[in-house]
């Protein structure tokens, strides 16, 4: 897969990112095989590679699951009960904020605003927003997704 | 209630159902068969110094926050005779509470796509970037099905740019437009020292203009409408109008147009609900601003300026709690690499809770506003330098709330 996405974004170092977001998009997460591997073929040390991902809180450098589950957690988010959204969420998929399920299907992380502060609660299934989120809503998400 | 003083404005999301720019929408909100492109089909043809020069005099400022005049901006990178030069379009919004140019990007791509090339045009660049934020990767598809066609009219107009989409992946500080370019060189987002600043030096080290997406609308508007119809909006100080993204308490979330130098009682007549209690303008970077001076406050360049996000909180809330929140959010953005930042946010953090807590006297903040004065001066970048912002303003108006 590497070797593919060196023949698309190129061999430079602004192609790190890219594959980098490339390898998470189909593997959810960035192995230390994955990084050494895009150190050999972008001919840098494999530091410089884990600390660009390190930086760059979607570029995961721990195991996730299949749905990253990212709840913002913005005073607005907040204000408009994101803690009843985890509450939900923690009970569903019976997992803490930080972890992810058995069966890794799902990660629940939080995160920082995700521009929808207009429609608090909020939160991204990989790259999908969800908003406007009750307790119920949200059930009847996470429920399409273990289909 | 609805204000009398406030004025709506329409310049960036509407006017296109009635203009020649609708036909520049292909997937936009004006479903058109035309792709015409009229204003751009002009204004390649003028001198692009004229246009350098009308920008200037239109009095556009940048709508990212920082509020530097667009036109010397341009003028700045067109003077330097590299050949190799970039235009960049900064869709790198984190800051809370704002959300303004993800309509923008999702109702008119057109129009920031034509400001881009009106730029290209004008400082001689072939290559142009929209930085799109990580968060908004889901409008990727259609955005490039706007480009594709946008690149198809750019070629039937026998112009030479090209514009490619480039993901950010969750790090707020590379809204600081160094980092951003450090972030496309496929770096950390490290802030660069300035100067060079990146009409001299950015993307690649080559003179680059980069501008806010509503930026590049407000530059395709004024081709449009002429910059006279342009400085009739606003201030003397604050010309045009500016898109806010209001959130929080008020009855009526959303995005809206208004014309900048309104005073903040009546943004608050029209959008708060009642009891509103403060404002945080300008996001966790800017300014809150307390109940008793809503009055005295005008929002625009010769009073608050901001990126566009207006947080309004009701007497229910407590500003304690707003505070933390903004300060944690500051301790996880923070690059790292300086130290006022990353150890000052980390302080700010520990010392507001050991106060609260009562470990600390009270006293103990006018220590803590010391040190966000050192952050403000010392800092090598925006995030640093704004914490002062948020934190001097909640601590000083709600002194209390921050004790008991």
């Amino acid at each position: 897969m590497i070797e593919n996405l060196t023949k698309k974004y190129g061999k430079s170092r602004e192609a790190l990112i890219p594959i980098l977001q490339a390898i998470v998009e189909k593997e959810s997460y960035l192995s230390e095989e994955a990084m050494n591997e895009v150190a050999k073929k972008l001919d840098i040390s494999a530091a410089q590679v884990y600390g660009t991902a390190s930086f760059y809180s979607f570029l995961d450098t721990e195991p996730r699951g299949k749905y990253v589950i990212r709840v913002c957690k913005s005073i607005i988010a907040e204000m408009k009960g994101k803690k009843e959204i985890i509450k939900t969420l923690e009970n569903l998929l019976k997992i803490k904020v930080g972890q992810t399920t058995p069966d890794n299907l799902f990660s629940l992380l939080e995160t920082n605003d995700i521009g929808w502060s207009d429609q608090e609660p909020s939160m991204l299934i990989n790259e999908k927003p969800y908003t406007n989120l009750t307790p119920e809503k949200t059930i009847s998400i996470i429920n399409e997704y273990r289909k | 209630m609805s204000s009398q003083n406030l004025k709506k404005t329409d310049v960036i999301f509407g006017l296109c159902h009635t203009t020649d720019v609708e036909h520049m929408l292909p997937g936009g909100v004006c479903k058109t068969n035309e792709e015409k492109f009229v204003v751009l089909k002009e204004v390649i043809k003028k001198d692009p110094q004229e246009i350098i020069n009308e920008i200037i005099d239109s009095g556009l400022k940048g709508r990212g926050g920082a509020g530097f005049p667009t036109g010397l901006k341009w003028k700045f990178a067109s003077l330097s005779p590299e050949p190799e030069k970039y235009v960049i379009c900064n869709a790198d919004e984190g800051e809370p509470g704002t959300f303004k140019d993800r309509d923008i990007l999702l109702k008119v791509p057109a129009k920031v796509f034509a400001g881009m090339t009106m730029c290209a045009y004008c400082i001689k660049a072939k290559n142009g970037y929209l930085y799109l934020r990580g968060e908004y990767k889901f409008m990727v598809p259609e955005l490039r099905k706007v480009l594709d066609s946008f690149h198809e009219t750019i070629k039937k107009l026998g112009y030479d740019f090209h514009i490619d989409i480039l993901l950010g992946s969750g790090a707020y500080v590379c809204g600081e437009e160094t980092a951003l370019m450090e972030s496309m060189e496929g770096h950390r987002g490290e802030a660069r020292n300035k100067p060079p600043f990146p009409t001299v030096e950015g993307f690649r080290n080559k003179p680059t203009v980069i501008n806010n997406v509503e930026t590049f609308v407000n530059v395709t508007m004024i081709q449009k409408f002429g910059v006279e119809e342009f400085k009739k909006l606003g201030t003397q100080d604050s010309r045009g109008s500016k898109v806010f993204s209001v959130s929080g308490d008020t009855p009526k979330p959303g995005v809206y147009e208004l014309e900048l130098g309104m005073k903040l009682s009546d943004f608050v007549d029209e959008y708060g609900d009642g009891d509103t209690k403060a404002v945080q303008v300008g996001g966790a970077s800017g300014f809150c601003v307390p109940r008793k001076k809503f009055n005295d406050t005008i929002i625009g360049f010769e009073g608050i300026p901001t990126g566009g996000s207006m947080m309004l909180f009701n007497s229910s809330r407590s500003m304690y709690n707003v505070l933390t929140n903004y300060l944690e959010f500051f301790a996880e953005e923070s690059c790292g690499q300086c130290t006022p930042c990353r150890v000052g946010c980390q302080q700010l953090i520990r010392g507001v809770r050991a106060v609260k807590c009562g470990l600390r006297s009270p006293d103990y903040l006018d220590d803590l506003l010391k040190l966000t004065a050192s952050m403000k001066l010392t800092a090598k970048c925006g995030l640093g330098q704004s914490v002062a912002n948020s934190f001097s303003s909640i601590v000083s108006n709600f002194k209390e709330e921050m004790i008991y």
